[in-house]
């Protein structure tokens, strides 16, 4: 969907089946495949007492002592592009390992507890965090990195390389029109995504449609229609209460008669526990799936700040139509989204679009190196 | 909401409870996997450190190594200090002298301000308030509308003035207000980041013109690691009074609850449960906790029983009971009561023992069968509806032509009912039912 890739996306990888770590693993109390959070003999610290931990001196001056003390206060920040911006004070929280550690200008336990907190605090989940700090300490210590900027090298490289293991984006389907669903819980963005990416394509020279589907919420439809009215895209739209998949039928109807090269439809927000909108939610996939060439895609958005409830929702939502991507939206305040990480590690879907604002070209592509680069 | 987080942590005492001593190292290990489980559940690291450090402590203490329970003693220790992180006792609203008693909501986009507000509304107006709704959103579009849309479903009126400034149209809403004798003013504001300042500064300026007697900061329950830095950063520009947590049908489990209170030092007061309008609940941190672990939520289950079952209805069973008189007509009420109290699931939860149980066998309480019961007993005739014993073959046949069913989903109603019925002899003959009665009639 970003356009750039096109690779056909590898079947989803199964908790487990992920390559092993490049090299030699470092002694530690968790133990290889012990990965469910199930496991009671797991030990997420590691800490004094259990293993003997090498302590690594910095054989530099501690650049950053000024950021040292600075600890919860704000830091300037060099401004390197939008994401980065965006995740501003996600940076303080996550840079405290490393400035902590400036002070000491040494590389002792506790700096590997507190990047793993960092993480956890990123709402990576606890086993993504445990992954990633195992596996940036096998690259440091390989390595033999010795200065901050390497470490924060090496904990960038290991996430951007998780991420990129969740798979490629799935291939635009070559169905016209293409039908773009839009899913998830309520209030994390689906009409201001839809928006948007109607906005990107529209500016890529395709046309759009939007189906106003979300005949739930009261005043769903207008602010689509808002939106449409907005971007000069045109939406199809029922009474509110009506059926969604009336709506979708007709849009489909209107699409094919109009010519339309993507169909977006914007959908009802739902938690995924309530059973019956999620069955709703695969009749309205039916209808799109019968009545245009081609597989309908979904993009399931999820909200920044949301926590590791993530992972039932992309389950949930995966098992009532087939999410092929990740939307994740307002990462313009200070959370970090690391759910993607977990929900990728679990269930193995890509995020396709980062949402900055609530601007209509705050939308973007995703960038794995980029977010990583703004992560530390 | 916070199953997940119930299911897991009963694991955890269930490994403690096959021994007969603590040592440290079976504390340690509880402590571990506690920490993990809370962790998964989006609690604050820093949370997370406090609460088991401070179990940690005590469960080393004589109360336990003394005891002769240990796994219980735990387990009591851990609802005083979830009781505790979640507020200790419940928290009411504050309502000004002099009315009108401006209600201020403010939160993140999406956590659920604009529906929240409205039940809210619906709340008061049942403890006999006369609430009327502000839109101050001036940003979304159709926030407005469908702020208004709401309103004119739930029939109380929406206040709404064009223009720019939000605190101008929340100033003229409040004059509004009290010209037309409206006694609660609820603020629906527009969503925003925390760390945008020039939409802070707008929370402050209304809040400076129009003083609000209650500001709620309102919380997304699915919410992981970020709710505390949200809060933390409202706190300091606005000085919120509350929290009203949403989206709690959910399942998430429920870690920004947990959180919140230990963080920002206030107190969670309300909490959306549901889609419907009167879904908005006090909070009671010491049942929730008891939820949590198991415990069940009796207080809550007779407090919800007395809501929608009358005295009368409740005499007129209770003689029936005695007098071995219940019949499918008395079980058809009760299922409807049930439905009215929110559902068998629902009030399920709220036994203790039963929530756990029935999510553990998979049983999900459909209410789809529970719909079927009630269609083979309404093809029954008046006379079959009190005799049970008159349903010959014949009849079933017809009930079950006549409900939509099988002659065995007949067959198995009514064996369930006669059963039942014996159980309730049993039951009413050694006496006094006590609170069964008026909870389980059937």
């Amino acid at each position: 969907m970003a356009g750039k890739r096109k690779k056909k996306r590898p079947p989803r990888r199964k908790k487990g089946e992920r390559p092993p770590p490049p090299a030699k693993k470092l002694p530690t109390t968790q133990k290889k495949g012990e990965k469910a959070p199930e496991d009671e003999e797991r030990t997420v610290e590691v800490g004094p007492g259990q293993e003997p931990e090498p302590v690594i001196v910095l054989d530099e001056p501690a650049v950053e002592a000024g950021e040292a003390d600075a600890g919860e206060e704000d830091e300037k920040e060099e401004d390197d592009g939008r994401l980065s911006k965006g995740m501003f004070r996600s940076r303080k929280l996550l840079r405290r390992p490393f400035s902590r550690m400036a002070t000491r200008r040494a590389i002792d336990p506790e700096f590997w507890n507190d990047a793993e907190e960092a993480l956890i605090a990123a709402d990576t989940g606890v086993e993504c965090a445990v992954e990633i700090v195992e596996r940036a300490r096998g690259r440091i210590l390989r390595e033999g990195i010795r200065d901050i900027d390497g470490l924060k090298g090496a904990f960038r490289t290991e996430v951007a390389e998780m991420l990129r293991s969740f798979g490629d984006l799935p291939e635009p389907s070559d169905s016209k029109p293409r039908v773009l669903f839009i899913v998830g819980v309520n209030g994390v963005g689906k009409t201001t995504t839809a928006a948007k990416i109607g906005y990107l394509m529209k500016n890529r020279g395709e046309k759009v449609l939007f189906a106003a589907a979300d005949t739930f919420r009261a005043a769903g439809i207008e602010q689509m229609e808002m939106w449409a009215d907005r971007l000069g895209i045109p939406v199809v739209r029922h009474k509110t209460g009506g059926d969604p998949a009336a709506v979708v039928f007709d849009a489909v109807e209107s699409a094919g008669a109009r010519g339309i090269d993507v169909l977006l439809v914007d959908t009802a927000g739902r938690l995924h526990t309530k059973k019956n909108l999620m069955e709703e939610l695969g009749k309205m996939w039916r209808v799109a799936d019968r009545n245009v060439p081609g597989t309908p895609e979904a993009i399931l958005v999820i909200d920044a700040t949301t926590g590791q409830n993530g992972i039932i929702q992309a389950r949930v939502f995966g098992e009532a139509l087939d999410v092929g991507s990740i939307a994740l939206t307002k990462m313009d305040g200070s959370a970090r989204g690391g759910v993607v990480m977990a929900i990728g590690k679990e269930i193995g879907i890509p995020v396709a679009f980062i949402g900055m604002g609530e601007g209509m070209s705050d939308l973007r592509p995703f960038d794995p190196e980029e977010y990583a680069q703004a992560l530390f | 909401m916070f199953e997940g987080l119930g299911d897991r942590l009963q694991g955890v005492f269930a490994k403690l409870r096959g021994k007969g001593k603590l040592s440290e190292k079976d504390i340690d290990a509880a402590m571990r996997e506690i920490r993990l489980v809370l962790l998964e559940a989006d609690v604050n690291f820093k949370v997370v450190k406090m609460f088991t450090d401070r179990i940690r402590t005590r469960a080393s203490g004589e109360e336990v190594t003394k005891s002769v329970t240990p796994a219980q003693q735990v387990v009591k220790i851990v609802f005083d200090e979830m009781t505790d992180i979640l507020g200790g006792s419940s928290k009411a609203l504050n309502f000004a002298a002099h009315p009108p008693s401006v209600l201020m909501l403010v939160g993140l986009q999406g956590s659920g301000k604009t529906t929240a507000a409205a039940k809210l509304a619906v709340m008061l107006r049942r403890k006999g308030r006369e609430p009327m709704l502000v839109a101050a959103d001036v940003y979304r579009p159709a926030a407005v509308e469908q702020l208004q849309i709401l309103g004119a479903q739930i029939d109380i009126p929406v206040a709404y003035f064009k223009h720019k400034s939000a605190s101008k149209i929340v100033e003229k809403a409040v004059e509004e207000a009290s010209r037309s004798g409206r006694d609660v003013v609820i603020l629906d504001t527009a969503g925003r980041l925390h760390i945008d300042e020039e939409m802070m500064q707008e929370l402050v300026d209304i809040k400076g013109s129009v003083s609000p007697c209650e500001t709620l900061l309102v919380v997304d329950a699915m919410t992981g690691q970020d709710a505390v830095n949200v809060a933390l950063a409202f706190r300091e520009k606005l000085d919120f009074d509350g929290i009203l947590i949403t989206k709690m049908d959910g399942d998430a489990r429920g870690g920004a609850a947990l959180s919140m209170k230990t963080v920002t030092g206030k107190p969670i007061k309300l909490a959306s449960v549901g889609e419907k309008m009167d879904d908005l609940e006090e909070f009671h941190p010491d049942r929730v906790a008891s939820r949590i672990l198991g415990m069940g939520d009796i207080v809550s289950l007779v407090e919800k029983a007395e809501q929608t079952i009358t005295e009368e209805r409740a005499r007129k069973l209770e003689e029936k009971l005695r007098k071995h008189k219940f019949d499918f007509n008395d079980f058809l009420e009760q299922m409807q009561q049930i439905k009215q109290m929110g559902g068998l699931e629902k009030v399920m939860e709220m036994v203790p023992g039963m929530g756990s149980i029935s999510r553990a066998q998979g049983m999900g309480m459909d209410e789809r069968h529970l719909g079927r019961i009630e269609a083979i007993i309404q093809s029954m005739t008046p006379e079959e509806r009190e005799n049970a014993q008159i349903l010959n073959a014949s009849r079933r046949k017809r009930i079950a032509r006549g409900s939509g069913t099988s002659t065995q989903d007949v067959n198995q109603l009514v064996k369930q009912f006669t059963q039942m019925q014996k159980m309730m002899k049993q039951l009413t003959g050694k006496g006094g039912m006590g609170m069964l009665k008026k909870l389980f009639p059937f």
